[in-house]
């Protein structure tokens, strides 16, 4: 259990009380700018404000089989190959680990990558490899900012598989997320707006249709999602 | 590879301590006592600081490099060895300290240089503290502590001690003495040593500052160790020998291929290989028939690297 409470400070994000279930993969959702990349990163224990956050009932301390932060920025300063990359994520210190990293790469489709400079990498390329590295060390928590930004739309299914077979041997998994339709798979949904936690629960009830006209400004349509009538973005 | 430089490093330092104006086995053949007084007091001062000196601004400049995620970041482009000779000058010069007093006052300098660009540049504020910014910010620095030096240079006692200090700023390693190597060597290898011990940590923060954070580096402390780390490695060298520029900067780029480009692992072959240049520069300086400083000579070296640097977009 990843307990979280009264974090950050506004105007960035409200005091909001959280506590998430591991084996459960929650989606964090909400317009741009409303606060999901500070709540994710309250509840990885990396914002400055008051609050605390407790797995299991410990406070957190940082350790790379604990939890994994995988920020959105796709940044790479030095033109090392992917699988130097990955193994990183074991942590400062620790014992190569060759296995564990081509088993991370080969979970993220990025096995024939490994050898390959990471700043010559697509975007999205480079995405999964980031996304292997969060992986490497197996943690116990997985806090994604939008992992599933700049893929396919054939790589961003096998993500959220991936992600749910990580929940599946007993993972925590929080990611944001832009694609509603993807964000049904969820099991959890944390809907963000204005700073403010506005619903939390199952997709079906978070992904109503007065939350998507009123806060995203979109509607279901035949053929796909549509600008709602007089989108009423201020609230 | 580190055994490959190493050996390097001692073939050259071999080379360093049997070159000079006299043959050293003629005068031991003379005069031995001589010989031997030649040896201890001149050649072997000589060739161990520019290991030490060396071996300290390579370490120093893949550790810049390494903390402030950045490859056009060392310790003479941002301001720290402008801040050394600064210190060391005024320590020298002004307050007319010792051999220990200028390797403080180096030390000191470097340390306020690395705090004023820190402060500068916004460190730690999260993102936006980028590369441009920091090394803009390295710039200014490096330009206000030059102009320091100027002022001190203008403000100096006599024509003779203005002399003595234009020579000693453009950096050599001539005429240097046993308790200088002796004061400075321990310092750098302290420096060193910090910072060999914050290799790891540097490697994981090649993935961000809060990647590392969650990976369990404290990052406040790392920023502080490595200054401080920086400061030992850099300011008692540019003490001793005056400023010998671009050392810090070259030698990374030639190690971390062989690491992975790993920025923390390339600090032990950078200062390895960073000994072996300033040894090979040195040797150069003696053989060529040109009076040119060791710092002079590094820099012609230097500057064409770092504008290819540039050129090639980083």
């Amino acid at each position: 259990m990843l307990e979280a409470i009264t974090l950050a400070r506004p105007p960035m994000l409200e005091p909001v009380s959280l506590a998430l279930p591991p084996g459960t993969v929650t989606g964090v959702i909400g317009p741009n700018g409303a606060g999901k990349t500070t709540l994710l990163k309250a509840l990885a224990g990396l914002s400055r404000g008051p609050g605390s956050v407790l797995i299991d009932g410990e406070p957190l301390t940082p350790h790379p089989r604990r939890l994994a932060w995988l920020p959105a920025s796709r940044d790479a300063v030095w033109p090392m190959t992917a699988a130097t990359l990955v193994a990183l994520g074991l942590g400062p210190g620790a014992a190569p680990d060759a296995q564990a990293v081509a088993a991370a790469l080969a979970a993220c489709d990025a096995a024939p990558l490994a050898d390959r400079p990471v700043n010559q990498l697509s975007t999205g390329e480079r995405a999964r490899v980031l996304l292997a590295r969060a992986l490497v060390a197996r943690p116990a928590w997985l806090l994604l900012d939008e992992p599933i930004a700049n893929l396919d739309p054939g790589h961003r299914l096998d993500v959220m598989a991936l992600l749910a077979a990580e929940a599946q041997r007993g993972a925590g998994v929080v990611l944001a997320l832009h694609d509603l339709d993807l964000a049904a798979r969820c099991d959890r949904l944390l809907l963000i707006h204005k700073a403010r936690l506005v619903a939390d629960g199952t997709p079906a009830d978070v992904l109503q249709e007065r939350h998507l006209a009123g806060i995203f400004g979109v509607t279901r349509a035949a053929n796909g999602w549509q600008r709602a009538a007089n989108a009423p973005l201020g609230d | 590879m580190i055994r490959l430089l190493a050996l390097l490093c001692l073939a050259l330092a071999a080379a360093s301590l049997a070159i000079g104006p006299v043959d050293l086995a003629s005068v031991w053949a003379r005069n031995p006592e001589l010989a031997r007084a030649l040896f201890v007091e001149l050649r072997l001062p000589r060739t161990g600081l520019a290991l030490a000196i060396g071996a300290g601004l390579g370490g120093a400049g893949a550790a810049t490099q390494a903390l402030l995620r950045n490859p056009l970041a060392s310790p003479d482009v941002l301001g720290p060895s402008t801040g050394a000779a600064l210190g060391a000058v005024l320590a020298g010069y002004f307050l007319g300290a010792g051999v220990i007093g200028m390797a403080a006052g180096g030390i000191m300098g470097a340390l306020a240089a690395l705090l004023l660009l820190l402060g500068l540049a916004g460190f730690g504020a999260g993102p936006a503290a980028g590369s441009t910014r920091l090394v803009l910010a390295g710039v200014a620095v490096a330009t206000l502590l030059g102009v320091a030096i100027n002022l001190a240079l203008s403000l100096a006692p006599s024509p003779f001690a203005l002399y003595d200090l234009m020579i000693w700023l453009m950096g050599s390693l001539a005429d240097r003495t046993l308790p200088q190597l002796l004061i400075a060597a321990p310092l750098i290898a302290l420096g060193l040593a910090l910072l060999v011990r914050a290799a790891p940590a540097l490697d994981a923060l090649a993935l961000g500052e809060e990647v590392a954070q969650s990976l369990g580096v404290a990052t406040a402390g790392l920023n502080r160790h490595i200054i401080i780390a920086v400061a030992l490695a850099t300011g008692a060298g540019v003490a001793v020998a005056g400023s010998i520029a671009f050392v810090g900067l070259v030698v990374p780029h030639l190690v971390r291929p062989f690491t992975g480009h790993r920025p923390g692992a390339a600090i032990v072959p950078a200062a390895i290989a960073g000994a072996a240049l300033l040894l090979a520069a040195d040797i150069a300086v003696r053989l060529l028939p040109l009076d040119l400083r060791l710092g002079v000579l590094t820099a012609l070296i230097g500057a064409p690297f770092f504008l290819s640097l540039i050129l090639r977009g980083r």
